[in-house]
Formats: structure tokens, sequence, C-alpha cells
């Protein structure tokens, strides 16, 4: 079911994240101001901003799942936030390791970007305790829906929040304008976001394969054990 | 703060792109043994649900 269309797009994604470190690495220049360490941009933004998308799809379809009373969507919802918090969690690491080379600190208090994303990571990993701390299947994907609805709207307002922030330390990428990107990196950061965004779907399509594996094997077990019953 | 030598810098850019392909093969990794298990066990498990139903077809009277 979930494993339709798997290959491809694996295939793709290893393509794509090929050629993103091929351009990071071997086409877009050197940053004048930060040097060699910008590099790391490449990597920690594309993921940021994919954890947050998908912290926002997990919301979406949270809805769907509350609209149509389907499990299945629940399970979407749950992948998509337990992926988006793993790349958050990459997403923390990676940004300490900038920050530490670029400002001389694994981590800086005053800084809007990264306390807000710091935020929104602790507030999703409240999501598991929640989520299996409710035993009926039926309740507990309806609180993580609620949840999820709830924390995903949160997201966009706390970026937005940020953008209003008056000091601003990290650069604007993302802007009307275009932001501030000369023509390679804006390239090298584009394909980087697809690359990070198929990555995130060929993970979420895996994960829910195995869930529905999963699934299958308890309804066959329970099928053995009406059989052995009778 | 200037600008990292590129000796220097390399060890932190090495780091952050360390942790990112670490995180997506472990994770890939588990999600990959977890899958092969399940499926080695619906196979087990599909291959004694039939045996016992086509047991279960031969005792009834035709």
């Amino acid at each position: 079911m979930y494993s339709r269309g798997l290959k491809p797009l694996s295939i793709a994604t290893v393509v794509a994240v090929l050629a993103a470190f091929a351009l990071v690495f071997f086409y877009a220049p050197v940053d004048g101001d930060q040097g060699f360490i910008q590099k790391i941009f490449y990597v920690h933004v594309p993921m940021a901003i994919v954890a947050l998308g998908g912290f926002v799809a997990g919301g979406v379809m949270a809805i769907k799942h509350l609209r149509s009373r389907d499990p299945s969507w629940d399970m979407r919802s749950y992948v998509a936030i337990h992926l988006s918090i793993i790349l958050g969690a990459g997403v923390l690491i990676t940004g300490a390791i900038w920050a530490k080379a670029s400002w001389g600190h694994w981590w800086v208090w005053d800084e809007p970007v990264l306390v807000s994303f710091l935020v929104v990571f602790l507030l999703y990993c409240v999501y598991y305790p929640l989520r299996f701390s409710i035993e009926d299947p039926e309740r507990q994907a309806r609180a993580s829906s609620v949840f999820a609805i709830a924390a995903g709207a949160f997201v966009p307002i706390n970026f937005m929040a940020v953008r209003l922030a008056e000091t601003f330390t990290h650069p604007r990428v993302l802007s009307q304008t275009g932001g501030n990107l000369p023509g390679e990196m804006r390239l090298t950061f584009l394909v980087s976001i697809v690359a990070m965004t198929l990555l995130f779907v060929t993970l979420w399509k895996l994960e829910l394969t195995s869930k529905h594996a999963a699934m299958n094997l308890k309804r066959l077990r329970a099928r053995l054990a009406t059989v052995t019953a009778s | 703060m200037p600008a990292l030598p590129l000796d220097e810098a390399g060890k932190y850019v090495a780091g952050a792109y360390v942790v990112f392909l670490a995180l997506i093969l472990i994770y890939v990794a588990i999600i990959g043994a977890k899958i092969a298990r399940i499926s080695r066990e619906i196979e087990e498990l599909t291959a004694i649900a039939d045996s016992r139903d086509e047991a279960e077809r031969e005792r009834q009277p035709a």
C-alpha cells in the first residue's frame, strides 16, 4: 500500500542528495564573510525548513484524521511528526556546531531563531508521552490529532514571530525579494531543499510501510490464535 | 568573529555532515531491520495459517 513508488522515489532521493553534496562542495563559492564554515548552512537550513514543514504536514494529516475518522491518517500524522523530531534533533546538533565555529559558543540564548526552534522541538517532544500514555487506540489517535493540530498551528505563528523580531543575527534566505544569496549559492540551497524534501518523503513512506507490515502481522497472529482456539 | 581557516573550519563542516548522514543511516538501518523481521514473520505465519486452513478443509466432509 505505502510501498508503491518507493523504489523510484529512493533512487531520486539518492541522486538529489548526491547532487546537493556535489553542488555544496564543488560549485557553491566559499562565503566571503564566514568562509568555509558557511557550508553547514546547506544541510542545517533545509533540514530545519523540512522539519518545520513536516510538523505542519502532521497537523494537516491530523485534521484529515479527525474529519474522516480513518486511523491511517493518524498513522501518517504520527510518522511525519516522528521524522520531523529526528530532523529537528539534527538541526539542533548542526546548529550548535555552526554556532561554535561562528560565534565561539555551542549555544546562544539571545538568538531568537535558535531559541524558537528549541521551543518548537521541545513542544513536539511532548507528543510521545501524550500519545503512548493512552492505551485505547481510538482515544490515543484522537488526542494525538488534537495535539498535532494545535502544535502545527503554532509552528507558522512562531516562524512569523521570529521574522518580526528586531534583532536579526541569522541571514534571511527566503523572502519576497529572493533573499540575499548570490546565484550559485541560491541554486545550491534550492537543490538542497529539494533533496531534503525527497529524503523526508522517502523515509516517511518507508516507515509507513514498516508500520503497515506490522499491522498485517498483528492481524495474522489474531487469525492464527482464532484458528488454534477453535 | 573572523572566518576560521580552512583546516579548522573543515572539522566543523565535516562534523555537521557526519551528524546528518549518521542520523539518516541509523534511521534507515533501524527501519530496514524492522521491515525485514516483519516480512520474515509474516511469511512464516502465512505458511502456518495456510497449512492449517488446508488441513481444516480436508477434515470437512465433501
